[in-house]
């Protein structure tokens, strides 16, 4: 397979790779009058300590109403008439370079299920497809604020869970992948919804490798930089385990 | 501020007595909500600017002219998308608890009823456009606010309505799939989201423009909370820039303090 070189997209708009505090140096730079008050108030970096430490409450207090409003029944059902995005759907990835699974080099492709489970296992995609199979047109929302209908094809994460004895001790579950280290780690009632799915299929056809293929998260529960693609590992937790963009600081919890 | 009815003269001026005119939660929560409101519109640019269009992704969109086009930078507050997420969902409390605060007062304390429409109300909104058009010589009657202030400050709270629900649609579509059908889906539950700001600003901008070009001397009655009659628009005459400064007027039959 050729290589696709693709120049770095703007993943999230402007994933600039700026820690915490550099994005809020950036905040107060482009937010003017206001901003600029509240940074002359604290003078040095107290100012922007102190909207981080701000910002940073808020976020847990939001986390704590999201997992309220949180409903395993909640289900979603796009409109009849809503378009599906086909060949529209955006393709972003995070490396220069479109990850491609090379059997020749990494050898078959196998996805880990390991952590807090009874019986762990790598199943090869024929493993998976072997598994009940659930198919859906769901609706994906995009932190950048676009959504997108496709039909998806693979297992539920429940499903799965079953399958490998997951232990009640899990609260959390890291998703891995081989796209240049990138993962995030979900809570567990999240991750049981119904509509949380490893996905291989998408609009009728195997994945393509611009939408993670051979396998990816998705779940209209979660925004879809929470949704892995290129996966290789499930690792289910006691503890969060952060992830690429929620270390950058995108919500960690980042639910719809 | 000390109130001086009884004792104000000052030679040279005409008898002014400052009443006390806005309470001090009115004037914390108007001062909360101004920088909370900015710090929402900014991030809340910023985010949009990050996917600056309504159209589900294959999908067109009927009733934007500008898909695709950004926001101006400098008008957008939060740096990058992540920052100015992070200030939507924080600042979006502040600015219901503050309204809440702000609605329970004006409630409880009796002001809301300077600030609901009265009888006749289309009618003297139609005479305060006259006289701003300069088609009326004579400012009309008023008492706290003229009919076009109260026309706006009523719409504020429906508009907050439209602007949480939408808001709670987008953050929520899954959670609050209900709500979120309500407003017709996602696409349009962005769309006015986005409408109900642009009132809000364009509301916002036009007080702020009378108030520089009406009534300055209401920036006191918002700061301290003391307003001088004498000194109101319908006391000096007052459209834009005509009639700005206060002057000495005759003292009206049978009234002052003496």
């Amino acid at each position: 397979m050729s290589r696709l070189w693709l120049p770095r997209r703007r993943h999230l708009a402007e994933g600039l790779g700026l820690d915490r505090r550099a994005f809020l140096a950036a905040s107060l730079r482009a937010g003017g009058g206001a901003a600029a008050a509240l940074a002359l108030a604290g003078c040095d970096w107290k100012g922007p300590r102190a909207a981080q430490s701000l910002l940073r409450s808020a976020e847990h207090w939001n986390e704590r109403v999201e997992r309220k409003l949180f409903r395993p029944g909640a289900r979603n059902v796009p409109s009849a008439r809503a378009v599906a995005a086909g060949a529209k759907f955006p393709s972003y990835f995070i490396a220069d370079e479109l990850p491609v699974w090379d059997e020749a080099t990494r050898g078959v492709w196998r996805l880990e299920v390991s952590g807090l489970v009874g019986r762990p296992q790598r199943l090869t995609l024929d493993d998976l497809k072997l598994l009940p199979r659930t198919e859906a047109r769901l609706e994906h929302f995009c932190v950048e604020g676009w959504s997108a209908v496709a039909v998806r094809t693979g297992v539920r994460l429940s499903d799965l869970a079953r399958h490998v004895g997951l232990s009640p001790d899990a609260r959390y579950v890291d998703f891995q992948s081989f796209d240049d280290g990138y993962h995030e780690s979900w809570d567990i009632e999240s991750a049981m919804h119904a509509q949380t799915l490893i996905v291989y299929g998408q609009d009728g056809e195997l994945l393509s490798p611009e939408y993670g293929a051979p396998a990816r998260v998705y779940a209209p529960v979660k925004l879809g930089y929470k949704c892995t693609k290129y996966l290789t590992r499930i690792v289910f937790l006691a503890e969060r385990n952060g992830g690429y963009w929620s270390d950058q600081g995108y919500e960690w919890y980042g639910g719809v | 501020m000390a109130n001086l009815r009884g004792g104000g003269f000052h030679a040279g001026s005409s008898m002014s007595h400052v009443e006390r005119r806005h309470h001090l939660i009115v004037r914390i929560t108007h001062w909360v909500n101004a920088l909370a409101l900015t710090i929402m519109v900014g991030s809340g640019l910023r985010i949009f600017n990050a996917y600056p269009a309504f159209a589900r992704k294959g999908d067109t969109f009927c009733c934007y002219p500008f898909e695709g086009h950004r926001i101006p930078e400098w008008l957008t507050f939060g740096g990058w998308l992540a920052g100015a997420r992070n200030w939507h969902f924080a600042m979006m409390w502040v600015l219901v608890v503050n309204g809440l605060v702000y609605l329970g007062f004006v409630y409880l304390h009796g002001e809301w009823r300077d600030l609901v429409p009265r009888r006749g109300i289309v009618r003297d909104a139609w005479q305060m456009t006259r006289f701003y058009l300069a088609l009326r010589r004579d400012h009309p009657a008023q008492g706290k606010h003229n009919a076009l202030q109260r026309l706006t400050y009523f719409c504020l709270p429906y508009l907050a309505i439209v602007s949480v629900l939408s808001g709670l649609a987008i953050w929520k579509p899954m959670q609050l799939a209900p709500l979120t059908a309500l407003m017709g889906g996602f696409v349009w539950a962005r769309y006015w989201h986005f409408l109900a700001m642009l009132a809000l600003v364009a509301l916002s901008l036009g007080h702020v423009f009378m108030v520089f070009a009406v009534d300055p001397y209401s920036l006191r009655s918002i700061v301290t909370g003391g307003y001088d009659p004498s000194k109101s628009p319908e006391a000096r005459n007052a459209r834009p820039f005509i009639n700005l400064r206060a002057r000495p007027r005759p003292e009206p039959p049978g009234g002052g303090d003496a």
